[in-house]
């Protein structure tokens, strides 16, 4: 490895854990390093202190390093799958089958007569998101198998999470206010209402799709060139992808399933890594993409705790430029 | 080293090319020429084992292709595709360095033997100055060179070009089809190439396989020179 490579990873490594453990003293009280210290080494400090940082805040910064690498890995996957710079984590349609899911769930129960209490349980919740991302994911996958064109599965995609987004608006409007708020705040994103149960779930989940990330490496690699080619270099293109698609709902599709659709941290992310690393070699852009990822998250997190904004629309206002200024500095490089 | 037994390719609805036999040797430059439609990058494209034949058989250094796993296919034949590759911050010996993938484990992990097999195949399409080059900055001349030295890389006995020539100027086609037949006779490949551009066909192939739908005829580059056969199909004086 080069260089500088070696250094562009300690420093995104030393500004992680930076920005982790600053994350741990912002919110609603101030809390300063030397207690945060404390508590998590179990030294002397206020037992209050100690329990918002161990049980509320340790809980949501894992939550936004697991979410920010998760979904950064999951967009850079897609970018190089589609060889669109456009594309993210839910080009496939993975947020809206989580809609749909959680939409079900919150909306449609209650219209069929189920009791309130089951509906509103957050683990259900999430475990609804899950199955939407994953049936969506899993259609996707059986049409890739006999669909040959990439471009025609980006736009299947597509036209799913407009179907889906329309069947979504009609239990909207069926709706009654509380279960209509609720799946309304589910759509902002929330890092915070993850329990420690559900980190138990949330973190294998994300751990196996990142594993099967970097399994996926050499083949991400060869599909640089395009199909044809990685298939003539002795790729089963038919299997990477499904590797890919698997890889892609444990990430984006768990991370959405307790957190809501966060947007524009994996279109962004991959962007910024390739830029940054100046490399298209996913072996470096995929820790690059993690790590950056988990800053980026780590940096919403504090920003939204600082100014009590949904993460969502943090994400999407701190987003948003970066996309721009990518695509805009590639064009004029052209 | 590339044998066609009875092949027909096409589609479910046309078949392009209906029970064509022929052998190219190693060593050998062969052209593919034809007109548009008649299934020249089928042709190409089920050599590779992109597409499959409707019937009969493409055997490469002896075995039938149907029969290859993809990992052995990848060490039989490479393919260069007519696509430009642009990837940004990809820079040219990474591009060639991805033609090792048939021989690296299961990361890409690279050997010594490796890098030596992309210094050499960048220098042998004159590239070597370009290594650190990213692909989205050279021309595309010098593109489709890498592409060539990618192919090397992946050192197999048969490389397959579809219209390697095309978005290239006169004297870049010229130098481009020489590569190839220098590559051809020096490293003893077997090359076949497809191909509009009839002069450079004449004073640089060995062979020509010309598709007269559906069938295919194999000529030296003399006989091709004294065939009516090109008359007809592209209505022009060859002599």
């Amino acid at each position: 490895m080069k260089l500088r490579t070696c250094w562009l990873f300690a420093s995104l490594a030393l500004l992680t854990v930076g920005l982790f453990l600053f994350d741990l003293t912002v919110g609603s009280v101030g809390i300063s390093v030397r207690d945060v210290g404390a508590a998590l080494m179990g030294g002397d400090c206020d037992p209050t202190t100690a329990r918002i940082v161990l049980d509320i805040r340790l809980l949501k910064a894992l939550v936004a390093l697991l979410a920010g690498a998760a979904l950064a890995v999951s967009g850079l996957q897609m970018q190089t799958l589609f060889r669109n710079p456009l594309a993210g984590p839910y080009v496939l349609g993975v947020s809206s089958g989580a809609s749909l899911g959680v939409a079900l769930f919150l909306l449609g129960l209650p219209l069929l007569g189920a009791s309130g209490q089951v509906a509103f349980s957050a683990l259900g919740m999430a475990g609804a998101a899950w199955v939407g991302a994953a049936a969506i994911l899993l259609l996707i996958a059986a049409l890739s198998n006999r669909i040959k064109d990439i471009m025609v599965i980006l736009i299947l995609g597509m036209m799913f999470s407009s179907g889906v987004g329309a069947v979504v608006q009609i239990l909207q409007y069926l709706s009654d206010e509380t279960a209509l708020k609720s799946f309304v705040i589910w759509t902002m994103g929330s890092l915070g209402d993850v329990t420690a149960e559900q980190l138990a779930l949330l973190a294998p989940a994300v751990g196996l799709g990142l594993v099967l990330a970097v399994a996926t490496t050499k083949p991400l690699n060869l599909l640089l060139l395009g199909e044809n080619y990685a298939r003539t270099m002795g790729l089963s293109v038919r299997h990477a992808r499904l590797w890919i698609f698997f890889s892609t709902v444990l990430l984006a599709g768990t991370v959405t399933a307790f957190c809501g659709p966060i947007g524009f941290v994996g279109l962004a992310v991959p962007h910024v890594a390739r830029n940054v690393f100046v490399t298209a070699d996913h072996r470096v852009l995929l820790p690059a993409s993690a790590l950056t990822g988990s800053v980026a998250m780590l940096v919403c997190d504090i920003v939204s705790k600082t100014l009590t904004l949904p993460v969502n629309t943090v994400t999407a206002l701190l987003g948003i430029p970066i996309v721009v200024w990518v695509v805009v500095r590639n064009k004029s490089m052209a | 080293m590339i044998e066609l037994v009875d092949l027909s390719v096409g589609y479910r609805r046309r078949k392009l090319l209906d029970g064509v036999t022929a052998t190219l040797a190693a060593g050998e430059l062969t052209a593919l020429i034809g007109r548009n439609g008649t299934g020249k990058s089928t042709l190409l494209r089920t050599v590779c084992g992109l597409e499959r034949p409707l019937d009969g058989a493409v055997r490469l250094d002896g075995c039938d292709l149907a029969a290859m796993t993809p990992a052995r296919l990848a060490r039989t034949v490479a393919f260069v595709a007519t696509e430009r590759v642009r990837v940004a911050n990809l820079r040219c010996e990474d591009v060639v360095a991805l033609g090792r993938a048939p021989y690296t484990n299961w990361f890409g992990r690279m050997q010594d033997e490796d890098r030596h097999m992309v210094a050499r195949a960048l220098e042998a399409v004159g590239m070597g100055a370009f290594a650190r080059r990213p692909m989205n900055r050279i021309s595309d001349g010098e593109c489709q060179r890498v592409m060539i030295a990618r192919a090397l890389a992946q050192d197999t006995p048969v490389i397959v070009l579809d219209e390697p020539t095309s978005f290239l100027d006169l004297p870049g086609r010229r130098e481009l089809v020489s590569l190839l037949r220098r590559l051809a006779h020096e490293e003893r490949k077997c090359i076949l190439f497809s191909t509009h551009e009839l002069d450079l066909v004449l004073s640089f192939a060995d062979r020509a396989m010309l598709i007269d739908p559906p069938q295919l005829c194999t000529l030296s580059a003399d006989e091709l020179a004294h065939s009516e056969r090109l008359e007809r199909l592209f209505g022009i004086p060859t002599a």
